[in-house]
């Protein structure tokens, strides 16, 4: 389970990055469960697991670093948030309790409690139906890459 | 290499990951006074609140402790250390050898001495997993229930009860709930919720006698209850290490490393004391994630590894029938170096407790958005710019800091 795993992350160049927010979206939409984006997204509160920061001047995306040693997977009082073999770090959410820890923790603010309450966090598209992160397939300016580093 | 733990928390287990991660042959046992397999305390009311089950509070699955390698006496409560002979007495004499031994003995309820308290039969306590089962099974929907203590337990159990019974009243001594984390400014939001909750909160005031079916109180009324929850507070349990000749105050005194002052002996999680990186002091910081912290660092010790110190800071995060509180670190007085400010945001509030230029606390109500960015600041020490706080007090956002910071932080080019 340990290890320092060279994986492919998400990684967003800012100097790229234009803060158009689209990476939220196809996010949101990815992580949906839903097929159609219209009905996903359209007048809805969405919740994505990436999130632009930014002020017009400068603007970057951010999301789960997956951490070599994650405090939220320390934190988790439910055993719910996990690091995987693969090096991911994700969340069962039927163990997931809604107590937050993972929020008081996470050190880039990367986890957010979803519409159910429960932890919601990046897992690469991994577990979804996308395969691959949709913010980085969705990113018109090509800022969001998924690469080893 | 013979690794025995007293424990099957989590810092027992965290222990013999640990352990494992670095020596696959040891032979590791832990001692489980407990008949169940490791589960995280804090989800108990959570089990009363049916969100969670005894199936998936299990902290690890069901194979864990087979894929370890490692046994577990269950049943088995220690009683003596014997750190000249390394052995572990138990209470039903079985004497258990050990190279290193690690000490993960948890906390016990504080049950104040109150007149008639016990002639209650209604009574339960909230810490263990047999205490929620057996008031799981008490409560009924016509159940009136007084609980004691107005802390983090006893509110907890007042969420997990909440809609489940006819009514809950709480009472504490102190002149606030949640009086260990929160002063009467953050308790006041909190108390008001919980009452419109229709939770009756009994503040400065407690029960002073029992009678059967109710209790008289400090002011004189009498409460009327069918179940008893006392959860006035809770000790850590240092006997076996104190008893033995180990260094402890409150809890067993442990190094980052979780050593203790005897040969050999480790001990982690909430049995322990140990330097509070917000503000240096000693003190026991009985909180889950910090277990977990503890005992992967006195697992990685006692397997010959150095492990990375991790700083360690009281933090709870609450949430009480839909609202969310976070606490972190501590408060400076002002002849430390104190200040505090408070930032209003559009569901919360949030106040920060300053030494010099680091952040040393905070406490969010209500709006507990990317409170980590917060918590890291402390952990880290991280010396603030004005600007930089100016802004982050607003903001939780990398953005606050430098380019070559986010870089750092974010990883390569961002």
């Amino acid at each position: 389970m340990r290890g320092n795993k060279i994986m492919k992350k998400v990684y967003v160049d800012e100097a790229h990055c234009l803060g158009c927010h689209l990476c939220e979206y196809n996010c949101a939409f990815a992580n949906s469960g839903l097929d159609d984006m219209v009905t996903a997204l359209k007048d809805r509160a969405i919740f994505p697991y990436i999130r632009v920061e930014g002020d017009g001047k400068i603007s970057y995306a951010v999301s789960c670093r997956h951490c070599d040693d994650p405090i939220c997977v320390r934190s988790c009082i439910a055993g719910a948030m996990q690091k995987r073999e693969d090096g991911t770090v994700r969340v069962d959410k039927s163990k997931c309790v809604g107590c937050l820890t993972c929020v008081l923790v996470c050190p880039y603010g990367a986890v957010v409690p979803g519409p159910d309450g429960l932890a919601g966090k990046c897992e690469l598209c991994l577990a979804n139906s996308c395969g691959s992160p949709a913010c980085v397939r969705g990113c018109p300016n090509r800022a969001i890459v998924y690469e080893e580093r | 290499m013979r690794y025995l733990i007293i424990g099957n928390g989590v810092a027992a287990v965290s222990c013999a990951e640990a352990i494992r991660e670095r020596d696959a042959d040891g032979e590791i046992t832990l001692l489980s006074e407990e008949m169940h397999p490791a589960y995280c305390r804090p989800l108990i009311s959570y089990l009363l609140e049916r969100k969670t089950d005894r199936e998936k509070m299990l902290y690890r699955p069901a194979d864990f402790y087979e894929k370890l390698r490692c046994r577990v006496e269950y049943g088995v409560r220690a009683v003596k250390i014997e750190p000249a002979a390394h052995t572990v007495t138990a209470g039903d004499g079985s004497v258990h050898p050990y190279d290193r031994l690690c000490v993960a003995t948890g906390s016990s309820p504080f049950v104040p001495p109150i007149e008639g308290l016990a002639g209650v039969r209604a009574r339960y306590g909230f810490l263990t997993l047999d205490d929620a089962l057996a008031l799981d099974e008490a409560a009924l929907a016509g159940s009136r229930v007084l609980i004691v203590g107005a802390g983090l337990i006893g509110l907890k159990c007042a969420e997990g009860l909440h809609g489940r019974v006819k009514s809950i009243t709480v009472c504490d001594l102190s002149d606030r709930v949640l009086s260990s984390i929160l002063d009467i400014q953050d308790a006041k939001p909190v108390e008001e919720h919980l009452c419109a909750q229709g939770i009756e909160l009994l503040l400065g005031d407690s029960a002073v006698s029992f009678s059967p079916g109710y209790a008289v109180m400090k002011s004189g009324i009498r409460v009327p209850f069918d179940l008893l929850v006392t959860a006035v507070g809770v000790r850590p349990n240092a006997a076996l290490v104190r008893e033995a000749g180990g260094e402890c105050g409150r809890g067993i005194t442990v190094d980052e490393a979780g050593r203790t002052s005897l040969p050999d002996v480790f001990a982690a999680g909430d049995c322990t004391e140990s330097r509070d990186t917000s503000d240096g002091k000693q003190k026991v910081m009985a909180l889950m994630p910090n277990a977990c912290i503890q005992g992967r660092a006195a697992g990685i010790a006692m397997a010959g590894g150095e492990p990375v110190p991790s700083p360690l800071i009281p933090m709870n995060s609450l949430g009480l029938l839909g609202l969310h509180i976070m606490t972190a670190g501590s408060r400076p007085s002002a002849e430390e170096g104190g200040s505090e400010e408070s930032v209003r945001t559009g569901s919360g509030l949030r106040r920060f407790f300053l030494r010099g230029n680091r952040l040393a606390g905070f406490v969010l109500i209500g709006d507990v958005t990317r409170a980590g960015i917060y918590t890291d600041l402390i952990r880290t020490g991280r010396e603030l710019t004005e600007e930089e706080f100016a802004f982050l007090k607003k903001n939780p956002e990398l953005r606050a800091f430098d380019v070559k910071t986010r870089r750092n932080r974010l990883g390569g080019v961002v």
